[in-house]
């Protein structure tokens, strides 16, 4: 492998890493910030407590895309120099915003969040959340529209070589920002979802498990308490059945909402980059079915090594212009189209390396392309139809007994995790040979584009952008093993883990009657909670 | 002189010193983690002081790379990839750092806190080490050939001035921690760091005077020499107030000092963003490095409307937890009974 192949992988993979992480933070800080909501307004018990569950386990996350999000801007520079040097004029104007305006904004009021339960009044409180959350989705606005830029430039006109920016408003309102936002934040919610609804029906199942909650003659459950067990009480049982249909509820909705955005999406991607969208299909004919299930080597160019089992015609055509009979093109005619507007080597420039003067590969990796569009819109699916049918078996107030159900319900978890990772790769190794696709739907701007193999470092060696590789991938690797053991240890612990007040307030003195705490605790408030 | 440039390069130069003066105190407080305090309770006391505004400190080194990003994106791509591997370290060291903060309580065991100390430690060493190894070389040079790349290798970028800036910004940290400490604890913390503040003072801030004296010595005019010696009064008068027990005034002197010194350091390197050891004619200046103009003023305008509000909000949050911090107020370690384990109490069916 050499520098260039090297520092792809790295891309991807803390990318990919990175946005583990950053989904749950919008999709989970939406939903807390509604529930604490809930609380402010209604003052209820169990909507204080899922504040204080649900806001631990996200801030558990928070932490870690925080961490891994400064190796993403860093790494542009550091790996990508020819790439942040053409695109610099345009690309790093929402970077900067995106720290300027949205990222203080969400550290800022997330610390005085954290800290500020007793100094600040509650609806303070509760509004310095809400900035905070407000602040990552304008975060995801901004590289959305950064990354939206890459697949669709728009905006510029080329001066020496380099685009240059000649409208914001343009860059701004790219009609591929503008609908990549709403699916993104919609799949971020979606994880959400799936993860208090894990999450609740765990410990739904284990009262149940437990003895704690059993059920009535009609089929209803009875919650009970456990005598003992500070926090497993009537109002737990509360906490979770809440919390499971909530993040149903989210989950359903938030998968209907990545349809209809990812519809829009795909149909600007026909026309933006049609042979992403004919890679995905695998279709190497012009044609209007849409594959359900094709086999063979579908990363094949030649026709004849892919066979499609299920086609459904006129669903391709559906997909990319709302009608049943247009032709959509594939690979093989677009191939022609790419090599006569974009050339059919690679240009003579020292920048390419050995590469210079080999043939340009157009058409992206197939079974990556192909795979990776239906695993997306397949976990996605999946755990939507899970969700429905989560409310239906919980209607009568608890979860089914059964332990193979409960780990359905854990590991579905993951579902939209695995929807958004291979969404993305979907999008970013469909753009592939370019790092900037071409725009071919407006004069003068289409030959704004530029090759992967022109963007990396020239004067980083393999070695180091090795080492960098094995370094942080090791570093991810421990660091998602501590974070997934905390925030197991934390699901364990319930509500209680988050909620000190909640095991240590009704006792007010230890067993041989001293008071708890000791002595010499004055200004109790200084610290409303402390690391 | 190209205006828009030369305010973002002044822009840029405000942006460093502001994250120096905020994460330059955390990441001392970082470093004292270890070689200060003294127990359990000490360390939570250090974290707690930090505790609400690491995080958004830590933003500003990320506006400064994107705003360095977006005005001048040569002088980003040509310094980040120069300075490739102790960038890396950099960044292992804030990633490290940022998780052992929120994660150090976690978790009630000795050993546990006791990894964690050591990678907030560690962490806000290299940290502080790498940021002020990479700030020294700015404005010192590293050998960029034609296109600004770096010649040489993996280590082409290492030089005295490398370790010279690294110690700059570790030693000023340290002293900014201690000060900081001084100003936000009460009891037995205040008073040591007080006292260590006063002891250390002439030795943290060496280094970083030695980078300054010697860029007045390459490039200096008679303005940046004389903010190095009003710089050198501040310093004087910090450790002065800290002697006189007036903690806040010592607080703010320091922070002159940095303004000063860091107004000396990038107005002795203007109009040089990052020089080429190679060849003069390589050097990446205001003008060869910019953005357009367009860029720069829309730039211009999202800053002129962000950069106040981030100063309002971040000021509030300083208001907001003003109150000193003591070994009295830190809570016991909350070591909460798993409610799956404790099975064994709930009522048999």
């Amino acid at each position: 492998m050499d520098a260039l192949e090297i520092a792809r992988w790295q891309f991807g993979i803390t990318t990919v890493y990175h946005f583990m992480m950053v989904p749950l933070t919008i999709g989970l800080g939406l939903v807390v910030a509604v529930i604490q909501t809930l609380w402010y307004r209604t003052g209820k018990p169990e909507y204080l407590r899922m504040t204080k569950f649900w806001g631990k386990l996200f801030l558990i996350n928070f932490i870690m895309g925080v961490a891994t999000g400064i190796v993403q801007e860093f790494q542009f520079g550091m790996a990508w120099s020819e790439y942040s040097r053409f695109v610099g004029d345009v690309f790093g104007a929402p970077l900067a915003m995106e720290a300027l305006l949205a990222f203080f904004v969400e550290s800022t009021f997330l610390g005085l969040w954290i800290f500020g339960w007793k100094q600040l009044k509650p609806g303070v409180h509760l509004a310095c959340l809400w900035v905070a959350v407000i602040g990552s989705v304008f975060s995801a606005y901004f590289i959305i529209v950064a990354n939206s830029w890459m697949q669709h430039p728009v905006g510029v006109e080329m001066l020496n070589g380099r685009p240059v920016m000649t409208d914001a408003w343009a860059v701004f309102t790219n009609n591929t920002a503008l609908v990549a936002v709403p699916h993104t934040l919609f799949g971020a919610l979606a994880v959400a979802g799936a993860f208090l609804l894990g999450i609740a029906w765990y410990h739904l199942w284990r009262r149940r498990h437990d003895g704690i909650d059993t059920i009535g003659a009609d089929g209803k459950v009875i919650p009970g308490e456990a005598a003992g067990i500070l926090g497993r009480d009537r109002n737990d049982h509360t906490v979770w059945i809440r919390s499971l249909r909530i993040g149903a509820v989210v989950a359903m909705i938030s998968f209907a909402g990545t349809a209809v955005t990812g519809d829009l999406q795909g149909k600007l991607m026909f026309e933006q980059q049609p042979m992403k969208m004919a890679a995905a299909e695998a279709a190497c004919h012009d044609g209007t079915g849409f594959s359900v299930l094709s086999v063979g080597n579908v990363g094949s160019k030649n026709c004849n090594a892919i066979v499609a089992v299920i086609e459904v015609p006129g669903i391709l055509s559906f997909l990319a212009k709302g009608d049943f009979t247009t032709e959509v093109k594939g690979v093989n005619s677009l191939l022609d189209e790419y090599q006569s507007k974009y050339g059919t080597t690679v240009p003579d420039n020292p920048i390419y390396g050995d590469r210079a003067g080999q043939q340009i590969q157009y058409v992206p990796v197939m079974e990556v392309t192909y795979w990776g569009f239906r695993m997306m819109i397949g976990f996605g699916g999946v755990a939507a139809l899970a969700a429905l049918l989560a409310l239906w078996a919980t209607r009568k107030g608890t979860v089914p007994a059964s332990r193979g159900l409960m780990r359905l319900a854990v590991f579905g978890i993951l579902a939209p995790f695995g929807a958004n990772a291979a969404g993305w790769i979907f999008t970013e190794m469909g753009r592939q040979p370019f790092v900037v696709a071409p725009n071919p739907d407006t004069s003068g701007i289409d030959q704004v584009f530029m090759f992967t193999a022109a963007a990396v470092s020239p004067g980083v060696s393999a070695g180091e952008i090795l080492t960098s590789l094995v370094v942080l991938t090791s570093i991810y690797a421990v660091l998602l093993v501590v974070e997934v053991k905390l925030l197991v240890k934390y699901v364990r612990g319930g509500v209680a883990s988050a909620m000190p007040e909640l095991v240590h307030a009704p006792v007010d003195e230890n067993e041989d009657g001293t008071p708890r705490g000791g002595p010499g605790k004055p200004d109790g408030d200084v610290l409303a909670f402390a690391y | 002189m190209e205006l828009l440039p030369t305010i973002w390069f002044v822009a840029i130069a405000v942006l460093w010193t502001g994250y120096l003066f905020l994460e330059g105190f955390d990441l001392g407080v970082g470093m004292l983690m270890k070689v200060f305090a003294r127990d359990n309770t000490e360390r939570r006391v250090l974290i707690n002081t930090i505790g609400p505004v690491w995080d958004g400190n830590e933003v500003w080194l990320l506006t400064a790379g994107g705003a360095t990003f977006a005005a001048f994106p040569l002088w980003y791509a040509s310094l980040f990839s120069a300075l490739y591997l102790p960038l890396l370290l950099v960044l292992v060291a804030l990633i490290f750092r940022a998780v052992a903060f929120e994660y150090r309580g976690k978790v009630d065991n000795p050993r546990w806190r006791a990894r964690w100390d050591w990678a907030i430690s560690a962490g806000s060493f290299v940290a502080a080490f790498g940021v002020g190894a990479a700030l020294a070389l700015t404005t010192t040079g590293l050998p960029l050939d034609a296109n600004g790349d770096r010649e040489g290798g993996p280590f082409a970028w290492f030089s005295g001035y490398a370790v010279l800036g690294g110690f700059a910004v570790v030693g000023f940290s340290l002293l900014h921690g201690l000060g900081f400490l001084a100003l936000k604890t009460d009891g037995e913390v205040r008073h040591r760091a007080r006292a260590w503040f006063v002891r250390l003072l002439p030795v943290l801030l060496l280094p970083i005077a030695g980078w300054a004296v010697s860029l007045q010595l390459l490039s200096g005019e008679a303005w940046t020499i004389a903010a190095v010696v009003a710089a050198v009064v501040a310093a004087f008068l910090a450790w002065n107030f800290a002697r006189k027990d007036a903690e806040g005034r010592a607080f703010m002197s320091l922070g002159a000092f940095l303004l000063l010194g860091s107004a000396s350091i990038f107005g002795a390197a203007f109009p040089v963003v990052l020089p080429s050891t190679l060849n003069p004619a390589f050097n990446l200046t205001v003008s060869n490095a910019s953005s357009s103009d367009y860029t720069l003023g829309l730039m211009s305008i999202v800053a002129c409307i962000g950069l106040p509000l981030v100063l309002a909000y971040q000021a509030w949050t300083y208001w907001v937890f003003r109150r000193r911090v003591s070994a009295a107020h830190i809570p016991e370690a909350h070591s909460f009974l798993p409610a799956i384990a404790a099975k064994a109490l709930a009522p048999k069916d």
